[in-house]
């Protein structure tokens, strides 16, 4: 049987925006490598001395520790409650389900900066309470990961549930499980890639959650992402660079492996 | 327990953790972001009087509009050459495409501005090279203005822009472009006549997608602009960390929230949402 398949023009199109695509994160490579203090290109001569300081200065450490504690507990609540969330839609399919779900979905939807505004507001006000939690805390900063992750988690445990044969539920109910063992023993089970997936999301948009993190941190709590960001905007290290290239090699490595993966799997998105 | 919880306090005992949390932690504060909007610093309406007369507000809310339209239009073109390619096309080249699409879109958005800032830059890779072949003797500015900063976007939202216009691509019957080419019709009206309008939805829900990010968009701006091209995003920021003055970047905040929904929900009257994904 005869395909529609792209024509030339549209494949030179399509390279271009390849190319587009792919060139700033190509360019960073070069740069990386200069031997200079600034923000160059190499001319002649290549040195590591970027990766060195990455590993010497203590500063990328400690906000790489910071960034994964952070990351790992943000990930946890938000994913607890995404799965709570949505064992509860699917299993009893309650009224104003559309409502609610659209609710959760709202950090998603809204624009960042105004979650930003919002949850400024919110650490702002308890900071007075505790000095554990609150403005410029990595407890308050995991607890605002969550707020802008959990919509995402929720949508992929919806997705996951929505392809689960509700039979296998009423054959376990009619059997006489408990709610409890419906979940858990039952569902959970059938949903496992849905609820992995959600967690490495929800982690991995902590990891580099940049927007909502500079409104709620100063001097203690500096994410990865942040002390980034305060060495593009005064005077641009090249470390950068090089943690940059780490960050797009690790990319590709966990991209090549997942569609390894996922290409051994029988057709399942 | 067997038995005895009944559906509603069982559906009720599993949604409350997460329904009670994005109350106390985003419902409620976004409630007392508007009552700072309208509070501080006095109670009235001052800070959206402000809001409709202060020029240096008008000109962030107009070059916010404009950029995003921009934006929105090059996102949207650029998104939809490629994903022609990675559904339509050969296998070969749809790994490559898919590779090209994933890698920028799992990339966080800081390492992205960075790699425009070492391609723009003064000192970066593009006026090192046009300067190396005498194309040029003074380097181009090309970042810390708007030009950097469409780029920047624009590279950050292509991926978000090719997810809608795929979904419609993969959901178009085969057999009518087929039919169109049989009865002898070019590959480009085939393409223009046929297969875009069939993606109509694909392009409206991108073109939503990509126009409402940019509205909001805080990092990009801030880098690529250099303080140049002030968007709404990071005039909220300056208004609350560098002036201070809370209540009008807490007006500006609700005024950005209303407008976005007001958008949607016109978008949403002519496209049913579940059309766009």
């Amino acid at each position: 049987m005869p395909t529609y398949r792209p024509g030339p023009v549209s494949l030179i199109l399509a390279v271009l925006v390849a190319l587009f695509l792919l060139m700033p994160l190509l360019a960073v490579i070069p740069v990386s490598l200069t031997p200079s203090r600034m923000l160059t290109m190499p001319t002649g001569e290549l040195s590591l001395r970027h990766y060195r300081s990455l590993i010497e200065d203590p500063r990328w450490l400690d906000s790489i520790l910071l960034s994964l504690r952070i990351g790992i507990v943000s990930s946890i609540l938000s994913t607890a409650l995404a799965l709570t969330f949505s064992l509860g839609v699917w299993m009893f399919q309650p009224r104003f389900t559309a409502a609610l779900v659209g609710f959760v979905l709202l950090p998603m939807v809204v624009p960042p900066v105004v979650s930003a505004v919002t949850l400024y507001f919110l650490l702002t006000s308890v900071s007075g309470l505790t000095s554990f939690f609150g403005y410029d805390t990595w407890l308050g900063v995991a607890m605002a990961h969550s707020v802008m992750t959990v919509p995402f988690a929720t949508v992929l445990i919806l997705v996951s549930l929505s392809q689960l044969d509700r039979r296998i539920d009423l054959a376990a109910r009619g059997l006489g499980a408990s709610v409890w063992e419906r979940a858990t023993r039952v569902i959970m089970p059938n949903i496992k890639f849905g609820i992995v997936t959600a967690a490495l999301l929800s982690f991995v948009l902590s990891w580099e959650e940049i927007g909502v993190t500079l409104f709620i941190t100063s001097v203690n709590a500096i994410t990865l992402p942040r002390l980034m960001w305060m060495g593009l905007r005064d005077n641009i290290d090249p470390a950068i660079a090089a943690l940059s290239v780490i960050l797009i090699i690790i990319t590709v490595l966990v991209l090549a492996v997942r569609s390894v993966i996922t290409r051994q799997r029988p057709a399942k998105p | 327990m067997r038995g005895t919880l009944s559906d509603r306090t069982g559906a009720a005992l599993l949604m409350a953790p997460l329904l009670l949390f994005l109350v106390l932690a985003y419902a409620w504060p976004f409630l007392g972001v508007v009552k700072w909007s309208f509070t501080l610093p006095t109670p009235g309406l001052g800070q959206y009087h402000a809001l409709l007369t202060d020029d240096l507000v008008q000109s962030v809310f107009i070059r916010t509009l404009r950029i995003a339209a921009i934006v929105t239009v090059v996102s949207v073109t650029a998104a939809y050459a490629i994903t022609v390619v990675w559904v339509r096309g050969s296998p070969v080249q749809r790994v490559l495409a898919e590779f090209c699409i994933l890698v920028p879109f799992w990339i966080s958005v800081l390492t992205r501005a960075f790699g425009w800032v070492a391609l723009l830059s003064n000192r970066g890779l593009i006026n090192t090279w046009l300067q190396s072949i005498g194309f040029i003797s003074e380097p181009l500015t090309l970042v810390r203005n708007e030009f950097g900063v469409i780029v920047g976007m624009s590279h950050f939202l292509i991926p978000f822009a090719v997810f809608p216009l795929a979904s419609a691509m993969r959901s178009l019957d085969e057999r009518v472009l087929l039919a169109a080419r049989g009865l002898g019709s070019s590959r480009m009206r085939t393409f223009w006549t046929v297969f875009v309008p069939m993606t109509r939805s694909g392009i409206i829900g991108s073109a939503l997608i990509t126009f409402v990010f940019s509205l909001g968009f805080f990092v990009t701006p801030a880098i690529l602009g250099g303080g140049r091209s002030v968007m709404i995003a990071e005039l909220i920021y300056l208004r609350i960390f560098q002036s201070p003055d809370w209540g009008l970047g807490a007006a500006i905040s609700v005024v950005l929230v209303v407008f976005v929904g007001a958008l949607m929900a016109l978008v949403f009257r002519y496209v049913k949402p579940k059309q766009l994904v």
